[in-house]
């Protein structure tokens, strides 16, 4: 450990974010640059503890006092390198990981915890500002054929694993880019793309096939594919959105997030659009249904687009400023959450139940909510809401993005046709060695476990990684 | 052969375990003049001595006294006249003093085996006579059960060479002694059990038995014939640990009688035998063979060092001599020693290594009678010389009254210094005498000039061949880890020491561990406790020797200028460049064969046990060819070779060489990539290794240096230097801690317990080596090394872009597993502050799991249930208990003001009790809070730094703990850094604050089990109400040491955990010292019980408990109590950040800083809310096993099941049989404590005191009191001085209320824990320990005022005088023992000399020494001021500079120094202050004021502190 009393000397400082003026006016990067001495200091504040919260925390199990350390001193390759051995893709998560870590950093016990994303952000990026990230391609082949189906965070992660294990792998994605959810998912102020191209050159040149525009079970048959493979590893994610039934759901003018956001997304990547119809959000007003993270997507996107006003509302209460009793440390708190686009202008609201939206034109011009109230559920379980009466309202609404999460992998093509056996939420069954009921067909990140966070995605990926390889040898795994 | 009924080895308990320590004495007359009364004084003198022996559960039955005399030729003679023998004139005979079994066929067949075997030699057997014993000596029944016949046989000398040398006929008998010996070997252990020969000379004659003092001669009418006389006799008074019927080790031996403990022996042992295949003397001649094993198996320490003595006086050297070659003076370190005497020091370091450990031996051969120290100094022996010619020399002083006017010299042995009393020249030759004498014999300094070659003398060799192999491919080989990198080498080369950290160790135990573990960690190192003290390594650096010589060694026999012939190292670690000056050595019998220890990797695991055959093989091949140094080395792995275990292959080639008596025909050098840290160095040299290169280590640290890892520091050279200085200091301290000062001894000396290896792999490889729950096999051994192996060489990607992560020291996922984990932190944090029992259920789920998921022993434990269960509610309540619970010793000043109290609250809420630590207690915690809280610990602990321990301090105690060990580093001491040190610990600790406070490795009132028993007497006598408990730590033979403790009247044994925590401890003793508790307590249950010690002593238990099911198993295994630390601390908000030795605490437990202290949110609820979630579980268990009451449960073994737990392919080997073991006992031996001890306090003379004080007491008004003294009158004044404590309270009563005048000799302890207001004026002498403890008021001791002795020149007092002293004065007139005012931080004192180390760790008070000192004076001391009167100009050679300067007086001194003379003058009529007041001036230029550094830094700035405020 570098410094000892670091933690009780410096306060915790985070990157600033661009005046919002300024960063409404464009689809860049969120956050000012921070000064690498100063982030620097902030590694010192790591505490390097003999029980690193941090690092359990953490689903990838990421060495963070060892690289907090490391980056303390300066010592950037090394800090790489720690990074790099569990963790694939430290800039995507440094920049968009929730940071479980952070919540159960021990100084957060009492005081802000350690700016752990950040530093892992930056030795990120010293490490390709400095050429320390080169591709490692493997020393020799296996000759074993991987189809890796699914270009999300898992399928890259398992993608890289397995070509740095030697086996000859090709990466299916069914969009024009590879990244799933990274590229078209997230909003490019929260993760440019050009990050995502980056750590592709560097795969490819590991000797990993990327096949975008190849959307199997649909344009290429999986039979073709497990003929040509040895082993197929399914990372398709879980793209079948939650629905909100109610009347009035046919009316245009309402879509589900991820329309809204992947078109976005591809807008600004110079995809071809002409073909489909535009959702804007400018000039309109939006309501966004779904009080998480992709709603707050939503909002930061409208606000770029050029809304009138925008509207976010959630089913459930409003969470407390501060950590819940409930979530003691280090547990993951229950607390208010606002992200950076709740800044840039919007409303929210909590505990509303959203009843029927009524158009015009067959067009979506309103929304009908009713207010809720929660209540502790006396035999536990989950509380219990219950209308308050007389509280109807209803909201002005001509664009509805549904941001409520999502149900399940997406059934028809791929799977129906591999006929993998599903668990009772519809995810892709697989055993404890990432095996589906299919013989040598594999499955990993949100198809597998349902929706999640990307680090879990990339853990997953790699975990899977090890599975294949290690059936692949008929013995033991040389993946970490 | 022997007499002998100890136990056999069964379960934990092993006899060869077993300790004893002792008083001894003789008197001689100095003339040689024979007389009676010369043994009547001896056995007075043995009476005296009863307190240092002990009694077993049966009150009559001694541990063991015995006289050894002059054969008593005039006496015999007129018996054997009766019997009808005829004695050949004196000198012509021998006489055998024989224990034969009470079977007259047996007898029958033991004497016809004696008579074959003095015929075989040619001698003549005269007769028999069976020696009387009186039949009204009352010996206890247990004595009485295994009572033999003793005889005496008369042999005459028969046939005899034409020219013979005066010892021939002493040869004679001993090898008819050890061919009888051996004989009887053939007869079966219950009938070998009853024979034993005492004695068997033409010179000497020895009377033992297993007795009480006084039993001696009651038992043997022989003693009290006129008739009988001698010139001297020596007489022992044994303590042992255990109870049983051992006629036999009763001492004296035939040339010795030994008080401490020889704790090389193992190694010595193993020494002799390598030595007998090169024995070889003319005196002996060829039937040599016949006398062997020089050194049997089984016997004591002491048995086994007079059996190596005789043999070498046999065989020609002078009884002094081989004392000096046996217990060689520390000679090393020691500059002013004349060069001829280290020359010869030097010389017979070749020949033998010292037998290392405390040890005041007093030894004889019928002409020379003599005694000797240690190097250290460990053991008090004091002498008298009387006008009438009488030497009385013993433990101590006053064992005989002499008349004041007939006493001629007062003197005491010195640290490594002789006395010898030659009777045929009527005089006593000194130390320097009989040494110049001895050094002359032959020209010794020439002989090691000549052929002595230094390292640094012996030409380069080769450079060294690079490895072809990529480092990081050879790094995972050898299995190191980033921790290893990061976390021990690289500190060591930044800090020039050990790293340090904190808490206690939670990891899995390598047997259980499922990563590749190195074969090193499965050995714990052993540590002194009790039975001897470790060492201070650094303070007392003096003793301690790296030195060591590489060369095949010579026969012990001769002395020839080859035995010399060998190459000198000042350390065993070499560089690579030492090493290959090593390897290219040509000369004769110095050449060097390396040795590969490689084997092919494709061989499997089978492939190990072939590859050790052929090293073997090998070995003894390159032995036929003369080489005399082998070197195993590891270079040139690869993929395709695999190195052996380096520690397998080092200790495996040392049994081989030893096996095969090739031993001693060359040095084992290993160069290898394995050894890193501290611990892996020591076991090296501990299994056989003189000298090891740890060429990978260098490699790994130069290319961190390179990658700028090294904190800038880059010079190669520098870098090894420091490493290597590091992992000198760290086996420095391994060594120390099992009080070992010496390389030498060490070596071989396999001081290590193995836990979890198979019994075939320590018979054969490590042999001797105790191992009691078996576990892994050689295969398995291999199968971690190939795992090791595969990470170089699998082409695993895991381990291409580094090391493994480790996770031994820190928490990592995928490392060692934890017991705490983030996990279970949390879920205990939460439901001990939420109340939440079913999330504490789940925390102990957890916990119970990880445990089965083979983290500890207990994981593999099944609990028996009863298929029935009890009503829950049937069960006793949780409220109850909750009482045998403890919190763990933790300090205030380890842990903050917050953390102390809120356990201390919690547990006098609960019922149970909080313990002090070491360092005190506010005395405003003594008092209950307005609200009701009390935050006074129930337990004040006594450790070995004293700290804040005064007589106020013990009154306010339920139990006062003497901790011997504590888990995390036995057998080491600790220090506060001054800047911790802040205004409230230092008032608490009684010291000043920002001044450094050493707590040193050993009590320095301990050295001894005696000595225990001695403090555990001061304590019970200052607070008789408060029970007293000693804190012992597991380890292999801790149940040994339990019983000698039961036997020294402890009221409760804690059996501590190895794994316990710490605030600060080097890590290789967090995780390399002590075993597990399950290990240690099982052990003490047993030996307790078998000793029927059991009932009067209470067990508790305590490392890493945390769960109901933990409490129970402990129960099952012997705890009624049981202690917590580590999981309380938690649940106050620890949340092992293990950085408690910084002071950073996070959640402000082990911290002093403010801020981080205003975090502390831990309430005592919580902890409360924990121990009864602990209590509930153990209830819902008892409830399922069928048990209403814990009692109930105590040491109910049968209960636990370890069939079907064992799964992993590692621990499957394990066998727990020795745990679960249930001593066959009748059923009126208890299994737990059912009644109290006696502590013998009922008579003592301060209850006399207390009678006589009791007006004062009343009205306050000043009272004088006269009275005798003598040495059984022990302890004077602490009980008079805890009851003033309890009334009168911390102050005491005013100065003078109550005066004590005594004449005669005080006993030990003499004025312990004395308070303001009492003076204990003495004229006469005194013991050990006077003043220790004393918080206030005077000691005077002076000569009696008849005695015609110049007190200047005599000894008046003994040694480790104002221990731990915390205020009063004290005046000596007369010279006193070594360590004087040792941890002293109050008192004033003036003594007129004193011997070694004194003023040692003194932090305040003042000390006037009016003579010499002795060497290492203030070593350690960091506070109070010193004054030496140095009129002979050596002090600046004598003092200890590393933390004190020299300073001339200033004013305030001078005005001081006067102050104190005058009062010395008063009291004591001293001729040395008459004359220095009378020549102030004169006697001002020759005092020498001795500051530490530090105490004078801290007073400038606290009187410019002062001035500021004055001005401001």
């Amino acid at each position: 450990m570098g410094k000892i009393t670091g933690f009780m000397e410096l306060e915790r400082a985070t990157p600033a974010l661009r005046p919002v003026a300024e960063r409404i006016a464009d689809w860049d990067a969120l956050y000012k640059p921070f000064a690498e001495e100063r982030l620097q200091e902030q590694a010192s504040r790591c505490m390097d503890c003999g029980v690193p919260f941090c690092h359990n925390g953490c689903s990838l199990g990421n060495l963070i006092p060892v690289w907090n350390d490391w980056a303390y001193r300066g010592e950037w390759a090394l800090a790489v390198e720690a990074l790099h051995r569990t963790n694939n893709f430290p800039e995507f998560t440094g920049h968009i990981c929730p940071a479980l870590c952070e919540a159960s950093c021990v100084v957060g016990i009492n005081q802000e915890p350690v700016t752990i994303r950040e530093v892992e952000r930056t030795i990120a990026e010293q490490g390709f500002a400095r050429g320390l990230i080169v591709p490692r391609p493997p020393q020799e082949l296996t000759g074993k054929r991987v189809a890796v189906i699914g270009s999300g965070p898992a399928g890259l992660a398992a993608a890289q694993q397995l070509t740095r294990a030697g086996h000859t792998v090709t990466l299916y994605e069914k969009a024009a880019h590879a990244g799933g959810l990274l590229r078209y998912g997230i909003p490019a102020f929260k993760l440019e793309k050009h990050i995502i191209d980056r750590r592709l050159q560097q795969m490819l040149a590991e000797g990993l096939t990327v096949r975008t525009g190849v959307h199997v079970g649909v344009d290429l048959p999986v039979a073709q594919l497990r003929q040509e493979n040895d082993a197929i590893l399914l990372t398709g994610g879980a793209e079948q959105p939650r629905d909100l039934p109610i009347p009035g759901r046919s009316l245009s003018g309402i879509h589900f997030a991820m329309e809204f956001l992947g078109q976005q997304n591809r807008r600004l990547g110079g995809e071809d659009l002409s073909r489909e119809q535009a959702i804007l959000a400018t000039d309109r007003h939006v309501v966004v249904v779904g009080g998480g993270d992709t709603g707050a997507d939503c909002v930061g996107t409208s606000v770029r687009q050029g809304a009138k006003s925008v509207t976010q509302i959630e089913l459930l209460p409003k969470p407390p400023k501060d950590r819940a009793p409930e979530t003691p440390w280090p547990l993951w708190p229950m607390q208010l959450r606002l992200s950076s686009s709740h800044q840039e202008g919007c409303s929210q609201e909590w505990s509303i139940l959203t009843k029927y939206f009524e158009g015009e034109d067959d067009r979506v011009r309103r929304l009908h909510c009713v207010r809720l109230r929660w209540q502790e559920n006396e035999g536990g379980g989950r509380p219990q809401m219950t209308e308050i009466a007389d509280s109807a309202f209803s909201l002005d609404a001509d664009l509805v993005l549904l941001a409520m999460g999502f149900v399940s992998p997406v059934k028809s093509g791929l799977l129906e046709e591999l006929a993998v056996a599903l668990d009772e939420r519809g995810n892709v069954r697989v055993n404890d060695r990432y095996m589906t009921s299919v013989e040598g067909v594999f499955a990993a990140g949100d198809m597998a476990t349902g929706q999640s966070l990307v680090l879990k995605a990339i853990y997953g990926g790699r975990q899977a990684a090890r599975e294949v390889d290690a059936w692949l040898r008929g013995g033991e795994t040389v993946l970490p | 052969m022997m007499q002998n009924s100890l136990p056999d080895k069964q379960g934990l308990y092993d006899p060869f375990l077993e300790h004893d320590a002792c008083g001894i004495g003789f008197v001689a007359s100095i003339d040689g003049k024979k007389s009676h009364g010369i043994i009547s004084m001896a056995l007075e003198v043995l009476v005296n001595l009863t307190h240092r022996g002990a009694t077993g559960a049966d009150p009559l039955t001694g541990d063991g006294a015995g006289l050894l005399m002059q054969l008593p030729d005039a006496f015999l003679r007129a018996e054997c006249k009766a019997l009808k023998i005829n004695l050949p004139p004196e000198g012509r005979y021998g006489v055998g003093m024989i224990f034969l079994p009470k079977n007259p066929h047996l007898q029958d067949s033991y004497r016809r085996h004696v008579e074959q075997i003095i015929a075989d030699e040619g001698q003549q057997l005269l007769g028999w006579r069976a020696v009387p014993i009186s039949p009204d000596a009352q010996i206890g029944y247990t004595a009485k059960a295994s009572e033999p016949a003793v005889f005496q046989v008369f042999i005459g000398q028969g046939i005899t060479p034409d020219e013979v040398d005066e010892l021939w006929l002493e040869r004679k008998l001993f090898v008819i002694r050890r061919r009888i010996e051996n004989a009887v070997l053939g007869y079966s252990k219950e009938e070998v059990k009853s024979f034993h020969i005492a004695s068997m000379s033409s010179r000497t004659l020895l009377y033992k038995g297993m007795f009480l003092a006084e039993q001696v001669a009651a038992y043997y009418p022989d003693l009290s014939e006129p008739a009988m006389v001698s010139a001297f006799a020596m007489v022992h008074q044994r303590y042992s640990t255990n109870t049983f019927p051992t006629w036999d080790l009763a001492h004296p031996f035939r040339m010795i009688c030994h008080n401490g403990e020889i704790n090389t022996l193992r190694g010595n042992i193993n020494w002799m035998h390598a030595r007998e295949a090169v024995l070889a003397s003319p005196l002996f001649g060829d039937g040599m063979k016949r006398l062997f094993p020089i050194v049997p198996e089984g016997i004591s320490d002491s048995a086994s060092f007079d059996r190596a003595l005789e043999f070498l006086v046999l065989s020609g050297r002078s009884l002094p001599h081989a004392m000096m070659m046996m217990i060689p003076e520390a000679w090393e370190n020691h500059r002013q020693m004349d060069p001829d005497r280290r020359a010869f020091y030097q010389y017979h370091g070749s020949i033998m290594e010292p037998w290392d450990g405390p040890a005041a031996v007093a030894f004889t051969d019928g002409r020379y009678i003599g005694a000797t120290l240690d190097r250290n100094g460990l053991r008090p022996a004091r002498y008298l010389i009387t006008k009438s010619g009488l030497c009385i020399l013993a433990s101590e002083a006053g064992t005989i009254a002499v008349p004041p006017e007939e006493e001629v010299q007062h003197g005491r042995l010195q640290p490594g210094r002789m006395f010898v009393i030659d009777l045929q020249q009527g005089r006593i030759i000194d130390d320097g005498e009989i040494k110049a004498e001895i050094v002359a014999r032959q020209p010794y300094r020439q002989w090691v000039e000549e052929n002595l070659i230094p390292l640094d003398a012996l030409p380069d060799g080769m450079p060294v061949v690079e490895e072809q192999e990529p480092l990081q491919a050879r790094a995972h080989l050898f299995g190191y880890t980033e921790e290893d990198i990061h976390l021990i080498l690289a500190p060591m080369v930044q800090t020039g020491e050990e790293p340090v950290g904190s808490m206690g160790n939670d990891a899995a135990l390598a047997v259980l561990s499922d990563r590749p573990v190195l074969l090193f960690n499965y050995f714990k190192q052993l540590f002194a406790q009790v039975t001897n003290p470790p060492i201070d390594p650094i303070r007392e650096e003096l003793v301690m020797s790296l030195y060591t010589q590489l060369g095949p060694a010579g026969n012990l026999l001769a002395e020839t200028p080859d035995h010399v012939r060998r190459i000198g190292l000042s350390q065993p670690i070499l560089t690579n460049r030492d090493l290959e000056k090593i390897r290219a050595v040509t000369m004769d019998p110095l050449r060097a064969k390396t040795l590969s220890i490689l084997y092919p990797a494709d061989a499997g695991p089978e492939g190990l046990k072939q590859a050790m055959v052929r090293l073997c093989n090998e070995v003894s091949v390159s032995l036929a060819a003369g080489y005399g140094v082998l070197i195993l080395s590891d270079r040139g792995c690869s993929a395709a070779r695999i190195p052996i275990p380096v520690l397998l292959a080092t200790s495996g080639v040392h049994h081989h060489m030893i096996r095969s008596g090739s031993r001693n025909q060359a040095s084992i050098v290993v160069e290898t990539g394995e050894a890193r840290e501290v611990n892996h160095f020591a076991l090296l040299v501990g299994y056989g290794a003189s000298a090891v290169n740890p060429y990978m280590a260098f490699e790994l640290l130069t290319d961190l240096a390179g990658r700028q890892l090294l904190g800038g520091e880059q010079d190669p050279e520098q870098i090894r230097y420091r490493y290597i200085k590091a992992i000198n200091k760290g086996m420095l301290k391994v060594f120390s801690k099992m009080g070992i000062s010496t390389l030498r001894s060490y070596c071989g000396a396999q001081i290590f317990e193995a836990v979890g290896l198979d019994r075939h792999v320590v018979e054969r490889y490590f042999t001797g080596t105790v191992s009691r729950i078996e576990g892994i096999n050689l295969e398995a051994i291999a199968k971690d090394a190939l795992r090791r192996h595969q990470r170089a060489y699998s082409g695993s990607l895991a381990y291409q872009d580094g090391l493994d992560v480790g996770g031994e020291y820190k928490f990592r996922r995928d490392g060692e597993r934890h017991m705490w984990t983030p996990t279970t932190i949390s879920l205990l944090q939460r439901a001990t502050r939420e109340n939440d029992y079913g999330l504490f259920k789940e925390f102990s789920r957890t916990i119970d799991e990880q445990s089965q998921a083979l983290c500890t022993l207990r994981g593999l434990f099944r609990l028996k249930r009863v298929p029935t269960p009890i009503p829950l509610d049937e069960v006793e309540p949780a409220s109850e208990l909750v009482k045998r619970f403890v919190t763990g010793a933790m300090s205030f000043g380890s842990i903050s003001k917050e953390a102390h109290e809120t356990l201390a609250i919690a547990m006098n809420r609960l019922g149970g009790r909080s313990n002090t630590g070491e360092g005190g207690e506010d005395p405003q915690r003594f008092k209950p809070r307005p609200n009701g809280d009390f935050a006074r610990s129930a337990i004040k602990q006594v450790a070995s730094g004293r700290f804040g321990v005064s007589s106020h301090y013990l009154v306010n105690a339920t139990e006062m703990q003497i901790k011997i060990a504590q888990g995390a580093k036995p057998g080491e001491g600790g220090q506060l850094p001054g800047h911790k040190v802040n205004e409230v610990i230092a008032r608490t600790r009684n010291t000043t604050p920002g001044v450094t406070l050493i707590s040193p490795p050993p009590h320095h009132d301990i050295y001894s089990i005696e000595d225990l028993a001695q403090l555990i007497f001061d304590l019970k006598n200052v607070n008789p109400a408060a029970r007293v408990s000693v804190k012992l730590v597991a380890e292999v033979g801790v149940g040994t040491v339990a019983a000698g403790v039961a036997k020294g009247h402890a009221d409760m044994i804690l059996i501590a955990g190895g794994d316990g925590g710490t605030g600060a401890s080097p890590l290789s003793s967090i995780k390399h010292a002590g075993i597990p508790w399950e290990l240690g307590l099982a052990e003490t249950q047993q030996t307790l019980v078998l000793n029927d010690l059991r009932g009067r002593v209470r067990l508790q238990t305590d490392g890493q408990l945390r769960t109901g099911r933990d409490v129970v198993i402990a129960a099952l295994l012997g705890a009624e109590e049981f202690g917590f630390a580590t999981a309380p601390l938690v649940v106050e908000g620890c949340v092992m950040m293990r950085k408690c030795h910084l002071g950073t605490c996070p959640t402000g437990i082990a911290t002093q800083d403010l801020a981080l202290r205003k975090k502390f949110t831990g309430e005592p609820q919580h902890v409360i809310n924990f121990f009864y979630f602990v209590a509930n579980e153990v209830r819902e268990i008892m409830a399922a096993m069928g048990f209403r009451r814990l009692d109930d449960m105590v040491g109910r073994v049968e209960l636990i099941r370890t069939e079907q737990a064992v799964k992993h392919w590692k621990a499957m080997g394990l066998d727990f049989t020795t745990i679960l073991h249930k001593p066959d006992v009748p059923s009126n031996i208890a299994t737990r404590c059912i009644q109290p001890q006696d502590h013998g306090i009922d008579h003592v003379l301060d209850l006399k005191l207390m009678d006589l004080a009791e007006r004062a007491f009343n009205n306050k008004k000043p009272i004088e009191i006269r009275l005798p003294i003598q040495n059984t009158d022990r302890t004077v004044g602490a009980m008079l001085g805890g009851e003033i404590s309890k009334r009168f309270g911390v102050d005491g009563l005013p100065a003078e209320t109550i005066t004590c005048h005594f004449e005669g000799v005080a006993g030990q302890s003499f004025g312990a824990f004395n308070v303001n207001g009492v003076s204990l004026h003495l004229q006469g002498a005194a013991n050990d320990y006077v003043g220790k403890g004393m918080s206030g008021g005077r000691i005077v001791v002076r000569p009696h005022r008849h005695s015609a002795l110049v007190a200047e020149e005599n000894i008046i007092v003994g040694n480790t005088l104002l221990y731990g002293a915390t205020g009063g004065e004290a005046y000596f007139r007369g010279i006193a023992g070594e360590r004087f005012a040792v941890r002293n931080s109050g008192a004033s004192a003036v003594v007129e000399g004193v011997g070694d180390h004194g003023c040692e760790y003194m932090t305040g008070g003042v000390v006037v020494v009016l003579g010499r000192t002795g060497r290492n004076f203030a070593a350690g001391m960091s506070g109070g001021v010193a004054f030496v009167y140095d009129r002979r100009g050596d002090f600046s050679a004598l003092y200890n500079p590393a933390m004190v300067t020299l300073q001339p007086m200033d004013d305030a001194d001078e005005k001081q120094l006067r102050r104190l003379l005058e009062r010395h003058r008063a009291y004591t009529e001293s001729a040395v202050a008459t004359h220095i007041l009378a020549h102030w001036q004169a006697a001002m230029a020759l005092f020498v004021k001795v500051m530490p550094v530090e105490y004078q830094r801290v007073l400038a700035q606290l009187k410019a502190v002062r001035e500021r405020e004055q001005h401001g």
